[in-house]
């Protein structure tokens, strides 16, 4: 990888750190200790799913508000504020700027992420006062999130690219939303017919598949995910992320800086 | 080899939302600017001086032409690493220190590690902000963004600078240590290109100017020509606020300012104007040949435009 984007991602993460993004784990660390308390009052016998769903909820929702909201303004704050110009000005790149970029999200939102699954095993420890096996399947889940979440960078970067933050973050919640119903829309696809049925597959093809990366449920009743389900997953969240990034720089490298 | 060749480049932007139309920015422009010469390139606001900039850094793409930047394409980044750029009102990440910023620029420049500190310390030093290394920019001034605009320009010692209006948000004492900057980087070898509208600093640093208005370019020349025309007449200056009669008979405009008075009148009629200010035992304090001043000059090349508009209307 070009030290370029390497040196581009770290002023990002350093951007996010000192925009004090990271204060949002405050108020997850206040809902995990909370939610712990409250639930083993209040439960008996499932504070571990309870645990399990809620913690790993607020890490999907917190980490796709810091996605959306970092990830729109990270190509179109840079052209308003003009300091793009000092950046391509320097032998970079277009697509180093936005590669460099995607990574500096993705960093953040993984080491945001992580100090969240500290959280929920903090949490967990805290109501069940053991670990068990099945507990090594939250972590497959964590991955599965950390996998929406290049997904919805990649997203939001590829709306940023050409269009208004506003806009930017409402295309990529919209489409995020849709793909969380991407199998019921693949199911739509298969009966219909004519256009409608080739616009209803082209849609479910092109809508992120959320659905397949969600396992919070099956996880939190202590159900195993197979490897083949990890694998699928793994390329199909690499290959909707670079197809997107591909996107943006596509967008990027014909893009008037006015 | 030139610094920079600029080749007919043009650009027109689509303007409108429903119906486009094009609308020219900057109509082929083609210049050259030599090595280690100091170049303004002037014009009014809106003249399409930033705009040129822009494709010359690689932010716009032509419609048209083309420009080469010691002797490589402008998007080349071997050319890059070798040109330092100062945008108009710069912005920076104002989460970081000057420090900072100097650093991730030296690293996007390819400065190695190991000169960085040295080369960063250098630069605060040499734009005033030695003590301000430590400080946030969101803390600055608009004149010491101004300054760590120029330090990030020129970090990486490049062969070709280019500065859009460096002299805006700077107080007197700013301007002067800017142009001081811009002759010390002229005496390193450097080429330097800037826009400005301020025709003071172009006449006192640049080697040679271009003038630009409405997209279009109206005219180049070496500023000590330029300035040097003797239009055939001087300028008489007198202590005192009496005007003599016969001065006036010879066409003198004169103007009191205070005790003093200056006239202007045809250098055949010097003589004879010394001749009646001694008779009257008023006290000359200088006779100097008129030049055409660099505003003259400007004034000039924009009136084309001007003439013709008002014709239209």
């Amino acid at each position: 990888m070009s030290a370029r984007i390497v040196y581009i991602a770290l002023n990002t993460f350093r951007e996010a750190v000192r925009d004090r993004v990271l204060y949002n784990l405050i108020l997850f660390a206040l809902l995990m200790s909370g939610a712990s308390i409250l639930v083993g009052q209040i439960s008996i016998g499932i504070e571990r799913l309870v645990v399990i769903n809620l913690g790993l909820t607020a890490v999907s929702l917190f980490g796709m508000v810091i996605a959306i909201f970092i990830g729109i303004g990270l190509v179109s704050k840079e052209i308003e504020k003009r300091t793009l110009y000092t950046v391509l000005s320097r032998p970079v790149r277009r697509w180093e700027f936005i590669v460099g970029k995607f990574f500096g999200l993705a960093g953040t939102l993984a080491v945001n992420t992580f100090f969240m699954a500290l959280g929920v095993f903090g949490a967990l420890l805290y109501v069940s006062r053991h670990f068990e096996k099945q507990d090594g399947w939250v972590l497959v889940a964590l991955y599965f999130i950390i996998l929406q979440f290049l997904i919805l960078t990649a997203l939001t970067l590829f709306f940023s690219s050409f269009s208004s933050p506003l806009l930017s973050a409402v295309f990529a919640f919209s489409l995020f939303v849709i793909g969380s119903f991407a199998e019921d829309l693949r199911g739509f696809a298969g009966m219909t017919h004519g256009i409608m049925g080739w616009l209803a597959t082209g849609a479910a093809y092109l809508v992120p598949n959320c659905s397949a990366l969600n396992v919070i449920n099956s996880v939190a009743h202590a159900q195993p995910v197979s490897g083949q389900l990890i694998l699928y997953n793994s390329a199909y969240a690499l290959m909707y992320t670079t197809m997107a990034v591909c996107g943006a720089v596509l967008v990027f490298e014909h893009r008037n800086l006015k | 080899m030139p610094a920079i060749e600029i080749l007919d480049l043009e650009k027109t932007y689509s303007v409108g939302f429903w119906r486009k139309r094009p609308k020219c920015a900057l109509k082929p422009l083609r210049l050259t600017v030599e090595e280690g010469e100091i170049f303004g390139f002037l014009g009014p606001n809106g003249a399409g001086k930033t705009t040129t900039l822009k494709m010359l850094m690689g932010l716009v793409f032509p419609s048209g032409g083309s420009a080469r930047i010691l002797g490589m394409d402008v998007n080349d980044p071997g050319m890059k690493a070798q040109i330092g750029f100062l945008p108009e009102q710069p912005y920076f990440y104002d989460y970081l220190t000057a420090c900072e910023l100097l650093e991730y620029y030296g690293q996007l420049s390819g400065v190695a590690a190991k000169e960085r500190t040295r080369k960063i310390s250098e630069m605060l030093q040499r734009v005033g902000l030695r003590d301000a290394g430590a400080v946030p920019l969101r803390k600055f001034s608009k004149g010491m963004l101004q300054r760590v605009g120029i330090a990030q320009a020129i970090l990486h010692d490049p062969r070709v600078v280019f500065f859009d209006e460096p002299m805006s948000g700077l107080d007197p004492m700013g301007r002067r240590e800017v142009r001081d900057l811009m002759q010390q980087l002229k005496n390193e070898g450097k080429t330097v290109f800037f826009s400005t509208h301020i025709l003071a600093d172009a006449e006192a640093l640049c080697d040679r100017v271009a003038i630009i208005h409405h997209g279009e370019l109206r005219g180049v020349g070496v500023v000590a020509d330029l300035t040097s025309s003797v239009h055939g007449q001087v300028e008489l200056v007198w202590q005192g606020t009496l005007v003599p009669a016969s001065l006036r008979a010879l066409g003198a405009e004169c103007h009191v300012t205070g005790d003093t008075v200056r006239a202007v009148l045809s250098e055949a009629n010097q003589d004879t104007a010394i001749e009646a200010l001694r008779r009257e035992r008023l006290r000359l304090i200088s006779v100097t040949p008129v030049r055409t001043s660099l505003e003259d000059y400007f004034l000039q090349k924009l009136q084309p435009a001007e003439a013709s508009a008002g014709a239209r209307a």
